[in-house]
């Protein structure tokens, strides 16, 4: 069924990712996922209404346009040559001249069925025309962009086992109704719930690359400028846009020219083994924590325009990129955010004491 | 200060028609109405006036609705019958401009809630061809749940409830009273109209936004959206009442309908008095705590320096006054069931409800129609209409494209039979009388605790019902949440007499409404059967034994998996807790010394 359409196209403008009030790390987050999707999604854990579903739509809508051919349902590159698809409007005798999409940000409901997610025959075309024919799902349309899913501690167990087997290849394998056929799907994964409804299971969690705690604001005074900023906009959406092009267009920049000097930000010897100490004080399993601490630190790096990370970009990184790893023990009171911050303090000294950047 | 009865009831009417006003008023911007309300000439009466304030189209968005049929999709019999494909339109787009009335809300399905929140939220939906289609709305969701019944009451999802903006209760109220409100309403078609169109130009002042949000704030009425519907309420009712700046009077209104109803505690006086303190010594305009992170600079702008301290916190203390008059039922009974009711509710709700048609994995193909989560099963359709192809013409009545192909009628559709493995539910019946509390209580926490982290890896939930004292209570409904788990486990408290038989009921109780929502559940009872308070809730030995093993036979009836681990200090042959077990047909499980993890361990061995 056709019923599955990219959420960009909205119809109102989006409310611009720099005017967003607070929530600092959860910005930070999606920014370093952004520069480098390798680094395996955001976990944004906490308070329903903390906008964190607005965030991921105003970043995709800072990020550039990807190039995709007209009527392309897999977000095909066509730098990248032929799709290895049997995608109809890419391999084509003739296809269309390439032209410029919105990054894709696809919404993965509740209630989504494993077809809508992977794809399945397409009935429309098999009933009509006879064909057996391939309806792309969520999978295909999240290519080279954000997949956004809320509540994603609700998700059906045998759906999250298709989605992070995807994430992780990069690449959704179709084995059914007589349909055999894989495509790419590169995308940022975005996972948004609220623990007081049930934790995820640790398998899931390692999966993420980020992750981060939102919460509603404490201060009066923060919430007041959430709100006076939300009514503004509603009042008059294109004003209030305008006045905030400027600062969203040099966050744009940021991650265009980080994501081409993320490649080239060196990670010194110090910082790496203040990554493992990190991680063995933590007893943080697999080496994942460690790698996506310092790819998160690297793209924090890039993000500011400097081309080696130092202790204050792992101290930065370590949160977000560690607190979900740890062996929860059920008796502890402590939250894990707490014990990593205990862990960076005591690897690599107070704020104080540590080395600042010149 | 209290008024009548009549009165009382008269200001909650009032106030729930001006949520019809309001709404009516601004009903994309307020998102709609949440009614909870028994059926009845009084909601009746409620939703006549909504109407007729409205004045507009009115669509009924009925419970069993499916996202197909709300996002519109391929009309199978349509394409079927034309040969070329037909696409029904969404619900959702179809509501566009309309006010959308949900009876039974509380009973929409989860696949159901998700289009329609994205819908509130974005203003659009989208289209079966790939368009986006407009889809401004205000909703109103009649919710008949039972109010506070937490754990078993339905509720309507809290993924909508929190997308509305006006949140109204409303109980029966005698015959005679409603004619006479239905006789002198307060609002008009004509007022709304023209509230409508002054609607952008009401001035919201600094100090109205900043009472609105710390009365908010002191209320415990969190989340974004909760201030920016008090102030679009506000808003609302200036406009309403031909105020061209938000008064006194719109503040109150706002804080009835929007602030109080989600309130989560009562107003703290001491953090008031201390405030005031503080005002008077150093006049700091704002009260920031000094953990919170500080405001962006670009907000230090207008409006909080200018405003004047005791003014915002008269006016907010105003707002608390009006919202107080509406706080949730059971705010009072204490903050913990509260929390525990709010919690609980779509956890539960959605877990049961997660076991639909086409979920899970594929196990054969029935006849049925497809749609709403029931997918074709396409050679099983095709292996249908073969046999009948040469009766049907094979084609042949069609003329031109349709000629050689195989003819499939609407009965020939075969969906997908799907099976889900069902979640497991393990109730722990813990006795915490004085006899076992000592060690056991603790021991049985640490397995309760143990259980719930092995449950992430297995989904499965974990319940516990706690005996002591005169009667039996459920101190943990089914989770798996290890964040609610351990703030009840540790408050759990421990000592008193046993009233076993009541324990024992309870856990049936919670075992059967487990297996009832397609769960299967397993009951594990701790105690060292030492029963000596009846179900009456007096004490006396031989009665509660009798108690104690009739209601173990009750639960052997239901044929129930179970467990009774023994947990007197000295074991010995024909011990009262064997003979419980023998009685509930349950495996009996000395453990002199029941550690946590011997527990877990023998539980497991169940399955």
């Amino acid at each position: 069924m056709r019923m599955d359409k990219t959420s960009t196209a909205t119809i109102k403008p989006l409310y611009p990712f720099s005017a967003i009030v607070g929530q600092a790390e959860m910005k930070a987050a999606f920014l370093i996922a952004a520069v480098d999707p390798s680094i395996g999604g955001v976990l944004a854990f906490g308070d329903r209404g903390t906008g964190k579903s607005t965030a991921v739509r105003s970043l995709a809508a800072l990020l550039p346009p990807i190039e995709s051919r007209p009527g392309c349902p897999y977000n095909c590159d066509p730098a990248r040559g032929a799709p290895d698809v049997a995608c109809s409007a890419c391999a084509a005798g003739n296809p269309p001249e390439p032209a410029l999409r919105p990054t894709p940000v696809v919404d993965l409901p509740l209630g989504a069925t494993e077809d809508r997610v992977v794809g399945a025959l397409d009935l429309e075309r098999a009933l009509v025309k006879g064909e057996k024919a391939f309806q792309p799902g969520l999978l295909a349309r999240a290519h080279r962009g954000f997949l956004y899913i809320d509540e994603v501690n609700l998700l059906e167990d045998h759906l999250i086992d298709v989605l992070l087997d995807a994430a992780a290849s990069g690449e959704n394998v179709v084995e059914r109704e007589g349909l055999s056929l894989r495509h790419p799907c590169r995308f940022v994964l975005v996972g948004s719930g609220n623990p007081e409804e049930g934790e995820l299971r640790p398998q899931l969690l390692d999966r993420f690359g980020l992750s981060v705690t939102v919460r509603t604001p404490a201060a009066v005074a923060e919430r007041i400028e959430v709100v006076r900023r939300r009514d503004a906009f509603e009042r008059d959406p294109e004003a209030f846009c305008a006045a905030w092009a400027e600062e969203d267009a040099a966050t744009a920049a940021r991650i265009v020219a980080a994501r081409a000097l993320v490649r080239e930000v060196a990670t010194p010897d110090a910082a790496l083994e203040a990554i493992a100490r990190l991680c063995v004080a933590l007893g943080a399993d697999g080496l994942r924590g460690e790698l996506t601490c310092m790819r998160a630190a690297r793209a924090a790096a890039a993000l500011e325009g400097r081309v080696a990370i130092d202790l204050e970009d792992v101290r930065r990184a370590a949160g977000p990129a560690l607190s979900h790893r740890l062996r929860r023990d059920p008796l502890d009171e402590a939250g894990s955010e707490a014990r990593v911050a205990r862990a960076v303090a005591e690897v690599l000294g107070g704020a104080e004491g540590a080395p600042t950047r010149g | 200060m209290s008024p009548a009865p009549d009165a009382a009831a008269e200001a909650r009417w009032r106030d729930a028609e001006a949520a019809a006003a309001l709404l009516a008023v601004d009903p994309v911007g307020l998102g709609g109405v949440w009614l909870r309300a028994r059926v009845g000439p009084t909601r009746a009466l409620w939703v006549e006036t909504a109407r007729r304030l409205w004045g507009g189209p009115v669509r009924r968005l009925p419970a069993t609705i499916g996202a197909e049929r709300l996002l519109g999709a391929l009309d199978l019999a349509a394409t079927l019958r034309e040969g070329a494909p037909r696409f029904s339109r969404g619900f959702l787009a179809e509501c566009d401009g309309a006010l959308a009335i949900a009876p039974m809300a509380e009973r929409l399905e989860p696949g159901a809630v998700g289009p329609i929140a994205a819908a509130l939220d974005r203003g659009s939906a989208p289209g079966a061809e790939g368009s986006v289609a407009p889809a401004r709305f205000g909703l109103i969701a009649l919710d008949e749940g039972e109010a506070g019944a937490g754990e078993e009451g339905e509720r309507l999802a809290p993924a909508l409830s929190e997308r509305l903006g006006l949140w109204v209760a409303l109980s029966e109220c005698p015959v005679r009273s409603q004619a006479e409100w239905a006789a002198r309403p307060v609002w008009s078609a004509d007022q709304v109209r023209d509230a409508r169109a002054r609607l952008a130009s009401v001035a919201v002042s600094a100090e109205a936004l900043s009472a609105l949000i710390e009365g908010a704030a002191r209320l415990g009425a969190d989340g974004a959206r909760t201030d920016l519907f008090a102030l679009r309420a506000a808003r609302a009712s200036a406009a309403l009442g031909g105020r061209e700046a938000i008064s006194a009077e719109d503040l109150a209104l706002a804080g009835r309908l929007t602030i109080g109803p989600r309130a989560t505690r009562l107003p703290e006086q001491e953090d008031r008095l201390e405030q005031e303190d503080g005002s008077e010594e150093e006049a700091a305009p704002e009260e920031t705590p000094p953990d919170a992170p500080p405001p962006d600079a670009s907000s230090d702008d207008a409006g909080q320096a200018e405003t004047e301290p005791h003014e915002v916190d008269a006016m907010a203390d105003a707002v608390i006054e009006a919202a107080a008059a509406r706080l949730p039922e059971g705010l009072l009974q204490g903050l913990s069931e509260i929390a525990r009711s709010r919690s609980s509710a779509p956890a539960g709700a959605s877990g049961a409800r997660r076991a639909g048609r086409g979920r899970g994995r594929a196990v054969g193909a029935v006849p049925g129609r497809p749609g709403d989560g029931a997918r074709l099963d396409l050679l099983a359709t095709l292996r249908a209409a073969v046999p009948w192809r040469m009766l049907r013409g094979g084609g042949a009545a069609a003329s031109g494209a349709g000629r050689g192909r195989l003819p499939v009628r609407m009965d020939d559709l075969r969906i997908v039979r799907t099976e889900q493995k069902a979640e497991t539910v393990i109730v722990f019946a813990v006795d915490a009388s004085g006899s076992t509390a000592l060690n056991r209580l603790g021991e049985a926490k640490g397995a309760v605790e143990l259980l719930l982290a092995e449950s992430y890896a297995r989904r499965d939930q974990v319940a516990l019902v706690c005996f002591r004292g005169a009667r039996a209570e459920l101190a943990l409904p089914p989770t798996r949440s290890l964040t609610r788990a351990k703030r009840l486990l540790s408050g759990l408290p421990g000592g008193g007499g046993t009233p076993l038989a009541s324990g024992v009921d309870l856990a049936r109780a919670v075992a059967e409404q487990a297996r009832r929502a397609g769960r299967t559940p397993t009951l594990v009872v701790l105690t060292d059967g030492q029963a000596n308070v009846a179900r009456s809730g007096l004490g006396g030995r031989v009665e509660a034994m009798e108690d104690a093993l009739s209601a173990a036979r009750a639960t052997a009836a239901t044929g129930l998996k179970a467990l009774v681990i023994d947990a007197s200090p000295r074991i010995r042959p024909g011990a009262p807790a064997e003979a419980l077990a023998a009685a509930m047909g349950a495996r009996y499980l000395p453990l002199p010394r029941a550690e946590a993890r011997a527990v877990t361990a023998a539980v497991r061995a169940l399955d």
